[in-house]
């Protein structure tokens, strides 16, 4: 961007947002990065504190012909919210408010940058939570969960963010304010709410979303169960689904997850396991004993070592505080990782699994699998030092081998990260070009110009509008 | 590369080719939702048959014209279910173009929360593919969703991928007169909670010890089927309006906690914003730009 313009947009946003408007290298630097090993450079960062205030942003980006980006908390995995084209990042940080807590109705309104365990904490004396529970929980918002329609273990038995979104009240990439969905039932006209959860900022940016409330379940019994060889792990997954049981959550880990998570928080692993399985189950009673005994038997057919249920609410805070954990824990081993996401069938998952230590090996690259397994969900964690010469591009590599090998196993792209940037050009791996293009119409319909948050989702060329993708920066890395 | 399409989708797009009106037939049992289909119009019907069902994977394949009997006759031999609750007859792909769950949806949710993967005819007689064939797929944009409630305005449904789930090991259903509203407090996750002004139905779900427990919490007696819903108008209501909302004339039954009202009444669709209806247009006009499909049903009223 010309300097003058740049300077002149700044000023507009100053006299808006006063020193909530920046524009200083540490934090141009720090809102070019997220979650993923990608990054880019905005020109410009912004903290609304209102609706108006986002609309007024997203016009006077519109009037200096600059494409703008929301961003949450930045914890999303797959560069979603790296800026490319020097955009005007919208952070919804400030955002942070609980706005109602409507139980008649079993909804809850927020504004986009609550986190999203502050929002169920708050509700737990009322017995109700917001059900989608990422691992980044702590620190990730609602609004970042709206946009990559993330999971976490408990979508198992719950489903995704778009089961449990009622309404969104938007502001479109053209400044109007919409609101999409309401508390009806079944609402008027097509879908909107539904295209919008999960569009990664592409159509909008959501001001204010109303959850749907999940009733806390009278009870819950955490499992472990160790296994001395990670192929009877995974098959014991496949046969307590088959089985006709659908645990709360249903969480892997392997060999080397368990030694690293255990040196982390002490939770009691069995570092001498080859694969651990988190199992949790909720509900009523008499449906969690049959549960539990349930994944007993399945699980002795399949040569399970110890089965540890926890025994009180400290000890169950225990066990998940190590999943939960898995990915900080990784720093003990090395500075960096990446974290893939990808999805097969449970049929496959040992067949996949095995497929990723050779790819890892084969890039000289250490793989860690801590991941759901109850819907067939991988997330293999690939560590290294990015101070070695040459080291990303082995793990680019290595990344772009498991997205190909779990799909040629006949599963998809991403299971709750999203695509973002990170998996934008391997769209084409699961759909044609005319799928793509047919993706495009709808999300033009939304933003013709490719203002919101441009150049992420769709592959280039495939979209109309990439009037911004010249200014790619060098440091991104796609 | 993406996955093969069948031969029987295939065939679909080329019956439905790239010009001239028409009108998708399912099973009929919705078939004057948003108007009657307009007379003389060439009429196609989707490829039925269960294409792919593994059910330890819990998903199911399936051609959209088959019938909801013909899919739960399937599942269920693996005790499994899509709880639709729709008329036997009706078939996968109209249930989700009309996109009117069934009265369980208080448990279980809306029917297209059940829906991983669409393929669909669009209007140049091509076939597109949304969504992912797993569990759970973040796979770009929700057309899917889209899809679910267009009335075929925007394609024609092919092929569906469901989720399923396990046929559960007990199913009552109650009924007396009981506040409905205190009901829904005292129950955790009950199936369906029907009322019509008078009498209330529950159906609960689950371990038979749980149903009993559950059960004895209520003063209602057991009863073998649920109440007869009304067809010919359909009321969509916050769950609170049901507290407070002015009673239709004529037989109505409500789904409490849901908000939906089934009713004899006939009534009008409810407004939409005029922002979202020039969105709703662009996105007919962009899928659909020559009006071929499904003339005479409409999602938008004039």
């Amino acid at each position: 961007m010309q300097k003058s313009l740049q300077d002149n947009l700044f000023s507009d946003l100053q006299t808006l947002l006063g020193e909530r408007a920046r524009d200083g290298d540490f934090e141009l630097g720090l809102y070019g990065k997220d979650g993923s090993v990608l990054e880019g450079r905005p020109s410009i960062v912004c903290l609304p504190q209102s609706t108006s205030e986002v609309q007024e942003i997203v016009k006077i980006c519109r009037r200096y012909d600059t494409p703008f980006l929301a961003r949450g908390s930045g914890t999303g995995l797959a560069g979603g919210a790296v800026p490319i084209g020097e955009p005007v990042i919208i952070a919804t940080a400030k955002m942070n408010k609980i706005l109602e807590v409507d139980l008649d109705n079993r909804i809850a309104w927020v504004e986009p940058g609550v986190l999203n365990l502050d929002l169920s904490n708050e509700l737990l004396p009322l017995g109700f939570h917001f059900a989608p529970d990422p691992s980044s929980q702590q620190v990730c918002s609602i609004g970042g969960n709206v946009a990559n329609n993330s999971g976490g273990p408990h979508c198992l038995a719950y489903g995704v963010t778009s089961a449990h979104i009622a309404a969104l009240e938007v502001v479109l990439p053209d400044g109007q304010i919409a609101q999409f969905g309401d508390l009806t039932a079944d609402g008027a006209g097509y879908d909107l709410r539904g295209l919008f959860v999960g569009s990664e900022g592409t159509m909008g940016i959501t001001t204010r979303i109303a959850v749907r409330l999940t009733q806390n379940p009278p009870e819950v019994r955490t499992l472990l169960l160790d296994f001395a060889d990670v192929r009877d792990g995974a098959a014991a997954v496949s046969a307590i689904i088959a089985a006709g049981l659908i645990p709360a959550a249903l969480e892997m880990m392997d060999k080397r997850a368990i030694e690293i998570v255990e040196a982390f928080v002490n939770a009691g692993y069995p570092t001498e396991a080859d694969a651990v399985l988190l199992v949790e189950l909720d509900g009523l009673p008499g449906g969690v004993e049959y549960g539990v005994e349930l994944v007993r038997s399945v699980a002795t057919r399949h040569h399970v070592g110890n089965v540890r249920v926890a025994a009180d609410e400290k000890e169950r805070a225990l066990l998940w505080k190590g999943r939960k954990n898995a990915f900080g824990a990784v720093a003990r081993i090395k500075p960096d990782y990446y974290l893939h996401d990808t999805v097969v069938p449970r049929g496959k998952l040992v067949e996949v699994l095995e497929k990723v230590y050779r790819i890892a090996d084969a890039h000289d690259l250490i793989a860690i699998n801590v991941f759901h397994a109850g819907d067939g969900n991988l997330h293999p964690i690939l560590a290294f030092d990015s101070s070695e010469k040459g080291v990303l591009e082995r793990v680019h590599a290595a990344g772009r081998a498991i997205v190909t090998a779990s799909i040629e196993a006949g599963g998809v792209l991403s299971g709750e990260h999203g695509i973002g940037l990170e998996k934008r050009d391997y769209m084409g791996m699961l759909f044609s070009a005319h799928d793509m293009a047919t993706q495009d119409l709808v999300r033009e319909a939304f933003d013709p110009d490719g203002f919101a948050n441009p150049l992420k989702v769709l592959p280039t060329g495939s979209r109309c509008s990439d009037s911004f993708g010249q200014h790619v920066p060098d440091g991104a890395w796609v | 590369m993406p996955e093969e399409i069948s031969p029987e989708v295939l065939a679909f797009a080329t019956e439905i080719g790239s010009s001239g009106l028409v009108t998708v037939a399912g099973g009929r049992t919705q078939w004057t939702v948003g108007g009657s289909p307009l007379e003389g119009v060439r009429e196609v019907t989707a490829p039925s048959g269960i294409w792919a069902y593994e059910p330890e994977e819990m998903t199911v394949r399936c051609g959209a014209g088959t019938t909801l009997q013909e899919l739960s006759a399937a599942l269920s031999k693996y005790g499994q279910m899509v709880p639709f609750d729709l008329s036997p007859s009706a078939t996968v792909g109209g249930a989700l173009a009309v996109g009117r769950s069934g009265y369980r949806r208080l448990r279980y949710g809306h029917i297209r929360d059940f829906v991983l993967q669409v393929r669909h005819i669009d209007h140049k007689g091509q076939v597109v593919s949304a969504g992912g064939p797993t569990v759970k797929n973040v796979s770009g944009y929700d057309l899917c969703r889209l899809m679910v409630g267009s009335l075929g305005k925007l394609g024609c449904l092919a092929e569906v991928t469901l989720r399923c789930l396990p046929i559960p090991q007990t199913s009552k259903w109650l009924t007396g007169r009981q506040d409905p509203f205190d009901v829904f407090a005292k129950l955790y996750r009950p199936s369906a909670i029907l009322w019509d002004g008078d009498q209330v139905w529950v159906c609960l779900e689950g371990v038979s010890s749980d149903v009993e427990a559950q059960s004895d919490l209520l003063d209602l007696e057991e009863t073998a089927v649920p109440p007869r819903l009304p067809d010919r108008g359909r009321m969509s209501l916050a769950p609170k309006a049901l507290k407070t909302f002015d009673r239709p004339s004529g037989n109505w039954v409500a789904e409490v906690g849901v908000g939906v009202v089934h009713m004899e009444q006939p009534n009008a669709d409810p407004a939409i914003s005029n922002i979202n209806l020039s969105l709703m247009r662009e996105l007919e006009n962009r899928l659909d730009p020559g009006g071929r499909f499904n003339p005479g049903r409409k999602v938008l009223s004039e």
